[in-house]
Order: structure tokens, then C-alpha cells, then sequence
């Protein structure tokens, strides 16, 4: 594994001036790890979702940001933990449109779709960690459905 | 204890040190007036360093007389609170750190430990003992009063900041009879896209605007909850009768808003800014052509 300088971070995420400064730091991160216009604006579209989740329905949490290498590809890993009430029903929480605030209902399976792995872990009443890892070139396999 | 100890000894050391701090007050700033803290703030005048001295040992003084020189809270601090915290930005403007300014007020001590020690030369250990560390606590106090006040001082400036920032952020700008326009700038909060939402709803019956152009150009991130504040916007505008044009969507966040799933198809939208304005001036019977006989350099 190769650790880039200033890449690995563990932020807290408390407020609405932490998702700022979550946005900013995953920018940076994927900028110095030689990610596209395209990529970078993606992660950190889908770090802003999961981290208002966190935020939202998780109140409060923290999210560690790590470069990881698979294979002799490069990427970024971002996990976004909290000790919230978990999610009761990962299935429906993925489906576009379901909410349980007031907001569209997209940010969890939007994420999804604006990375290249999605990991999801929650128990109700034991918190939720989302792990989420965008790669610098996908490594060929097969894809699974999304 | 014994029985036959005098008066002055029956006292409380925090009434001790009271009554010490008021009979010794002029000494006490005059001493300080040459330590770091005041001597670099109050730099006109010796005078007023004294002066000022002078305030701080009186609130001092009433706190101890309170029996309260633990209690940063304490109504013998309201008096100076003003002034420590002028003391304190002072400093920091001057660009003094937190631990700086600590340090500084930790200064202020030991010229009146060593006044105390002068004053009782023969009262008992013990009691002497209990004063001194009375006074420990209380000039503590003092410490944490004044490192409070810059702290507070810091937020001060970082909400008034905030507030600024909404305002000036949001302009709307007149483009055209009719046409409105917002450059957004920035992360939309929800603060900010509520002041956003009312500001340009205002400047359509102001203006009477039949179009209203977002501009996101300076927008760098558009998730799910900026889109839904847009979608927000654009329907409220749409209900007091003007068309809302989505513009300076870029090619990054237009893809992302494709794959975050985003159905941003009730909103009219446009590439750039001048692109909308056009679609603005068409739509209103009006086209932007070049002038007959202006050379093909203005093309």
C-alpha cells in the first residue's frame, strides 16, 4: 500500500462547516492521487450524500479517507461511520426515492452509482459504516449489477 | 489552630486576599503596567496601563470578596470583561497566539505573590499558606476569563463573517428588462439557498422578470440536496409566474447529476450563462444580431 501525504485523514463530521470541510478534503485527496475532473467530482458528490447521512440520520459520526491499492491500481477509500439508529432496511434505504427525511430520497443509491465499490454495513441500533472505494482505472472483472 | 490569633487571621484567605488586593491596589498596577500583557497594549501611555491595572484589581478584589475565585462567571469579571477582551484582541491582532496570551496573563502573577509575602512577613505558615494559593486560584481565574473572551472574540468574527457571506454571495443582477440573474457561488446550505430563494423571488416582482437565471457556475459540488433546493427554487419562481433557466452546468456535474439519478428534467437548463440569456431575449421577441456593416471582427 502506498500512502500518498496528506491523503489519510480521519475527519469528524458534526456540522454543516464539517461536510465542507469533508467536500474539500476529499477534492484534494482524489486531486493528489491523480484522479480526472470527472472522478473527482463524482467522489466528492457522493462523499457530501453519505456524509449528510452521517450527519442526518446518524447524528454525527466521522469519516476516515485512506489511498488503498489492488493489483497495481491505485484508488481512494472512504469509510463514513456513525452510532446512529442503523438503517432497519438496507434494501429499500438503496431504492431511489425512498426517504425517511425530507430530502429526494437519492443520496444512498446515488452514491452507489458515482463509485466503483459500495459497501454498506448496519445493524439496527448498532450505527452504520459506509464504505465506499473509487478506483484510478477500474481493474478488469467482471461487474456486478448494480 | 490556637485560640488567641488575631483578627486580621480569623478572616477567610479569600476575604484576606480582598482585603490585600484593595489596600495594595496602586502598587499592584503599577507593577503590572510594566508587565508584557498591558505594557504592549496600552502603548501611548503608561498611565493608562495603571489605569487600566487599576480595573482589573478591582474586579479582582470584588471577586475574592464574593468568596468566588474559582467562578469565571463571577459578577466582580462583568466590570472588565469589555476591556480584558479589547486587551486580549489587542494582542492577538498583534499576532499573539492563544498560549501567548496565556503566558502573559500567567505574568501577572508573581509580582503580586511576591507583594503578598512582603505584607505578612510574620502571620502563620499555614495561614499564609492558604492565602497565597487563594491568590493561585484566583489570578487561574483571571487567566481563563481572558483566554474566554479571546475565544469568544474568534467566534464573534467567524459568525459575523458567515452572515457577510450570505448577503454578499447573492446578488441578483438585472440583465436584461425582464431578465434576472443569480450567480451562485460557493457551497448552497440551506442557509444560504433560503437566502438565495428569497432574494431572487423578491427581485422578480421587483423587476417585474419573466425570467430568472441560476447561475452554478461557482458551484462546485451539485448533490442531491443542492439539486432539491434548485428544483425548490425554480417551482417557487415558476409560481410567480417567471421561467427559471438552470445554467452553467458543467461537464463533471453533469454527469454526476446523470449518475446520481437526479431527474432534473422539469428544469429548464443551459450550458452557460450566455446561452440562457439568449434563450431569455428569444423567448421575449428580442435576438442578438450583428450589426449591418460592422466588420466580421465583431463576430
Amino acid at each position: 500500500m502506498q500512502t500518498a501525504g496528506g491523503v489519510s485523514a480521519c475527519l469528524p463530521i458534526h456540522s454543516d462547516l464539517d461536510l465542507v470541510w469533508v467536500r474539500q478534503h476529499v477534492r484534494q485527496a482524489a486531486a493528489q492521487l491523480g484522479f480526472g475532473l470527472v472522478e473527482q467530482t463524482k467522489l466528492v458528490t457522493a462523499a457530501s450524500e453519505l456524509a449528510r447521512n452521517t450527519l442526518i440520520h446518524g447524528g454525527g459520526g466521522q469519516m476516515e479517507c485512506a489511498p488503498v491499492a489492488a493489483g497495481g491500481v491505485q484508488g481512494l477509500r472512504l469509510a463514513f461511520s456513525d452510532e446512529g439508529p442503523g438503517i432497519p432496511d438496507l434494501d429499500r434505504a438503496l431504492m431511489d426515492g425512498f426517504t425517511s427525511g425530507e430530502g429526494l430520497g437519492m443520496g444512498l443509491g446515488g452514491a452507489r452509482r458515482l463509485v466503483h465499490d459500495f459497501k454498506i454495513d448496519s445493524r439496527p441500533g448498532g450505527g452504520t459504516t459506509v464504505t465506499v472505494t473509487t478506483w484510478l482505472s477500474v481493474p478488469p472483472r467482471p461487474r456486478e449489477e448494480r | 489552630m490556637p485560640e488567641q490569633e488575631t483578627a486580621a487571621h480569623r478572616r477567610t484567605p479569600a476575604q484576606e486576599v480582598a482585603g490585600f488586593l484593595r489596600d495594595r491596589q496602586e502598587q499592584i498596577a503599577q507593577r503590572w503596567a510594566d508587565a508584557a500583557l498591558f505594557r504592549t497594549v496600552f502603548t501611548h501611555s503608561r498611565d493608562e496601563a495603571v489605569e487600566a491595572g487599576r480595573a482589573v484589581v478591582d474586579a479582582l478584589a470584588a471577586v475574592a470578596t464574593a468568596e468566588a475565585v474559582e467562578d469565571a462567571e463571577s459578577g466582580g469579571f462583568h466590570v472588565v470583561r469589555d476591556q480584558l477582551a479589547r486587551t486580549a484582541a489587542s494582542r492577538a491582532r498583534a499576532g499573539s497566539s492563544i498560549t501567548d496570551i496565556s503566558r502573559e496573563v500567567d505574568a501577572l502573577r508573581p509580582p503580586v505573590t511576591e507583594l503578598f509575602l512582603a505584607e505578612f512577613p510574620d502571620a502563620p505558615a499555614e495561614h499564609v499558606r492558604e492565602c497565597t494559593t487563594t491568590l493561585t486560584v484566583l489570578m487561574g481565574t483571571l487567566r481563563l476569563v481572558v483566554l474566554e473572551t479571546a475565544l469568544s472574540e474568534g467566534e464573534e468574527v467567524i459568525h459575523r463573517q458567515r452572515l457577510q457571506l450570505l448577503e454578499v454571495a447573492t446578488p441578483v443582477i438585472k440583465l436584461w428588462e425582464g431578465i434576472v440573474a443569480v450567480p451562485l457561488i460557493g457551497t448552497l446550505d440551506s442557509a444560504r439557498s433560503q437566502v438565495v430563494m428569497e432574494t431572487l423571488l423578491d427581485s422578480i416582482v421587483e423587476q417585474h422578470a419573466r425570467f430568472a437565471i441560476l447561475d452554478i457556475t461557482g458551484v462546485p459540488t451539485v448533490d442531491s440536496l443542492v439539486a432539491q433546493h434548485l428544483m425548490k427554487t425554480v417551482a417557487a419562481a415558476r409560481l410567480m409566474g417567471a421561467e427559471c433557466i438552470v445554467s452553467g452546468i458543467r461537464p463533471p456535474i453533469a454527469q454526476t447529476i446523470v449518475h446520481l439519478g437526479i431527474d432534473l428534467s422539469s428544469v429548464l437548463t443551459r450550458a452557460s450563462l450566455a446561452d440562457a440569456l439568449a434563450y431569455a431575449l428569444r423567448q421575449q421577441g428580442a435576438d442578438i444580431v450583428a450589426r449591418e456593416g460592422a466588420g466580421s471582427e465583431y463576430r
